[in-house]
């Protein structure tokens, strides 16, 4: 679970202390985002895939009480147990009730920002349910006790050194020896040995498909079919806005959905899942925890076309050199900072204000979500929840007067161009533009509107 | 044509030559140019801070200023990205607004689409090596050029007007169009994510061997000067205009 008391300007200069960790931070996702021009570069037509996927979603969140009843009719028919969860406590209730039912003592989980958005884990562990993440990344992060800080890389803040030092405490591993392929191999021969003896198996959903009542999970390591395979309990966990209409419009989706993430054509597997094995069971667990509100927001439901990507963290400025751990919701980055404030806008307010509003998220979005607009319009209920803080309020108050009042705004213009530049040093060195190392703008004589002035009078 | 001149507020105050500049521009093309005296804020701060009452108070009073004129152009990407793509979040229903929309430019925007200008007023002669600064409200708002995520063919407003100064080298540094990391007030909420962002991007220009980072927006050059200041480097941040009057070479 995550500390949703981060506030993330104190978060990211804590991570900036160490520049060199940072600067590493930044180039290791720069480089996906590279990825991710070169794969979209070699479609011609990527521009009106973005297009057409923004459309097909946009069109399902319009008529979704009937694409999800159609969905929960297929699946029933397919024997399929479907449920429904208000909440994530309701979520996890349920998820629980079927283990419970069934004396499962090890689940195996492949990945799912839902159950980590509900956190799943620490509810069944209590419960005395092991719980084993089997993604990579995931793992890596579970053993740290840890929440992931990237939704499709979820340990890319750590170095190989790291994950080695970690392995070799964890798994027994040999001492020093950083060899991705070594290191993978250990992981996947103890991963193996906990597919082979878990009693149930848990998935998140990418694409849940409304005409066949199926789902579909995408995964690069293969770890959903295994997990899925092995166990006789099937457990997948859907967020209700994954909805697509029919099977024909996935394809718009995966070509987009790998290109984006990881710069990859395609994920390794796309597995769809329609009904249990033999002797088997499967459920579908429907969560809503908050989207039908975001879905009744004007200004927000947009948000709700979002596939998980990641792309938006990979291109942001910001999130490269802050970290996934200086935001406060379990979702970082731009979607994360529409999300968290949609969830709850006094917690998540400095999450609306990580941003610098360049817009590039809202451009490489495969679904086209305005992303840094809807940043700034929580801004505005950051303000009426009274969540910008005093100082900054004061300042903007002031400026709201001074608009109206020009005279007096050039005059204080005039206060700030005489009197700056007598400032003592150690007084400006400490404000908030200038302590990190960024000098005053030199103050200059005139200003335009004096110049202007001067110039009519000539004339 | 009259022109409204438009001059941000910390253009006004911090960056006079580079609105005196724009004037001067416009009027060798030709153009009757007025600066409303009472002119202030856009209200940007206030918008993109949440503060909706006063940034709608700042459109109604940019609205009324501006409206009659036939042409509103100003030196800044950002503040016109504002007032084009923004005020809508205070003034849709608002007729004297949804008129005056359409005739805000930004000055380089203004020269090639309005103006249609194939050369400069008068020759200039710039013998120098510079880097492209893409300010990201100009980029992906007002579409000055093609955004590196968007898989169009590539096109830059800079580079096209630049192509008409003499002796002139224009460059691009790596990571074509990243943010410098002002973000308005952002770059004082978050001055060590602000500073580290731009300290970033001063390298990367200065990776290209220019003396001089050029672009559209006294904003992102003045938080890059200001680090350029503080380490003492020799690169240079110039406003467009400044080049395109002759004035930069000084």
């Amino acid at each position: 679970m995550k500390d949703d008391s981060i506030r993330h300007p104190e978060a990211a200069a804590a991570f900036l202390a160490d520049r060199e960790q940072a600067r590493w931070h930044d180039s290791a996702i720069w480089w996906v985002r590279q990825k991710r021009d070169a794969q979209a570069s070699q479609l011609p037509e990527w521009e009106a895939l973005r297009e057409l996927a923004r459309t097909i979603k946009a069109h399902t969140l319009s008529r979704l009480d009937d694409y999800l009843r159609q969905f929960e009719e297929k699946a029933a028919a397919n024997g399929v147990t479907v449920h429904w969860a208000a909440d994530a406590e309701e979520h996890n209730r349920i998820v629980h009730g079927i283990l419970a039912a069934r004396q499962v003592k090890k689940l195996v989980k492949s990945k799912s920002m839902l159950t980590e958005e509900c956190g799943l884990n620490p509810y069944l562990e209590q419960r005395g349910i092991e719980v084993i993440d089997t993604d990579l990344g995931e793992r890596i992060v579970q053993l740290r006790h840890e929440p992931p800080s990237h939704i499709v890389m979820p340990a890319i803040h750590l170095k190989k050194e790291q994950i080695s030092e970690l392995f070799h405490q964890e798994l027994g591993t040999e001492a020093g020896n950083n060899d991705p392929t070594y290191l993978t191999h250990a992981a996947r021969a103890n991963l193996r040995e906990h597919f082979l003896t878990a009693d149930a198996g848990l998935t998140g959903v990418n694409f849940g498909i409304a005409e066949t009542g199926g789902v579909v999970v995408c995964t690069n390591e293969g770890n959903a079919d295994l997990g899925t395979s092995l166990p006789p309990i099937h457990i997948a966990s859907m967020g209700l806005e994954k909805l697509i209409p029919k099977l024909e419009h996935l394809g718009v989706f995966t070509r987009l959905l790998a290109r984006s993430a990881i710069g990859s054509p395609v994920t390794t597997y796309t597995s769809h899942f329609h009904q249990a094995r033999p002797g088997g069971e499967m459920h579908i667990v429907i969560v809503d925890n908050g989207r039908s509100e975001i879905l009744g927001s004007d200004d927000f439901f947009q948000s709700l076309r979002c596939i998980r990507c990641g792309a938006c963290m990979n291109t942001c400025p910001v999130y490269r050199r802050s970290s996934g751990f200086s935001y406060s919701y379990i979702i970082p980055g731009p979607i994360g900072s529409t999300l968290g404030p949609s969830r709850d806008i006094r917690k998540h307010a400095s999450m609306a204000f990580a941003c610098s509003t360049c817009g590039s998220c809202s451009n490489v979005c495969p679904v086209k979500i305005n992303l840094h607009e809807q940043l700034v319009l929580h801004r505005k209920r950051a303000w009426d929840a009274g969540a910008v803080p005093t100082g900054k309020k004061m300042g903007l108050m002031a400026m709201r007067f001074l608009t109206r009042h020009p005279a007096l705004f050039d005059l204080s213009g005039k206060v700030m161009r005489k009197v700056v530049p007598i400032l003592p040093e150690g007084l400006t060195r400490q404000s908030a533009w200038s302590r990190a190392g960024r000098d005053l703008p030199e103050m200059p004589e005139q200003s335009f509107k004096e110049m202007y002035r001067r110039r009519e009078e000539k004339n | 044509m009259r022109v409204g001149l438009f001059i941000p507020c910390y253009v006004n105050e911090l960056f006079p030559h580079v609105g005196m500049a724009t004037l001067e521009l416009l009027e060798s093309y030709g153009c009757e140019v007025v600066f409303p005296m009472e002119q202030s804020c856009c209200g940007q701060p206030m918008a993109n801070n949440g503060d909706s009452k006063g940034a709608c108070a700042a459109a109604q009073r940019f609205t009324s200023i501006f409206r009659d004129f036939d042409y509103v152009v100003a030196p800044s990407g950002s503040c016109v990205a504002h007032v084009t793509h923004h005020f809508d979040w205070y003034l849709a229903g608002d007729s004297d607004y949804q008129s005056l929309k359409p005739k805000v430019f930004e000055i380089i925007e203004f020269l090639q689409d309005v103006l249609k200008v194939e050369g400069l007023p008068k020759p200039v002669y710039f013998p120098h090596k510079v880097s492209i600064h893409q300010s990201c409200h100009g980029l992906r708002e007002l579409h000055h050029a093609a955004p590196s995520e968007l898989m169009i063919p590539f096109h830059s407003r800079l580079e096209r007007i630049l192509a008409l100064v003499d002796g002139i080298t224009v460059l691009k540094p790596e990571r074509r169009d990243e943010c410098c990391g002002f973000g308005g007030t952002f770059c004082v909420d978050e001055p060590e994510l602000s500073t580290a962002m731009g300290e970033d991007r001063i390298a990367q220009h200065e990776a290209t061997g220019a003396e001089f980072i050029v672009g559209a927006d006294p904003s992102c050059l003045m938080h890059m000067g200001g680090i350029i200041r503080h380490k003492g480097r020799n690169i240079r941040p110039l406003h467009i205009v400044e080049i395109l009057t002759g004035r930069g070479a000084t």
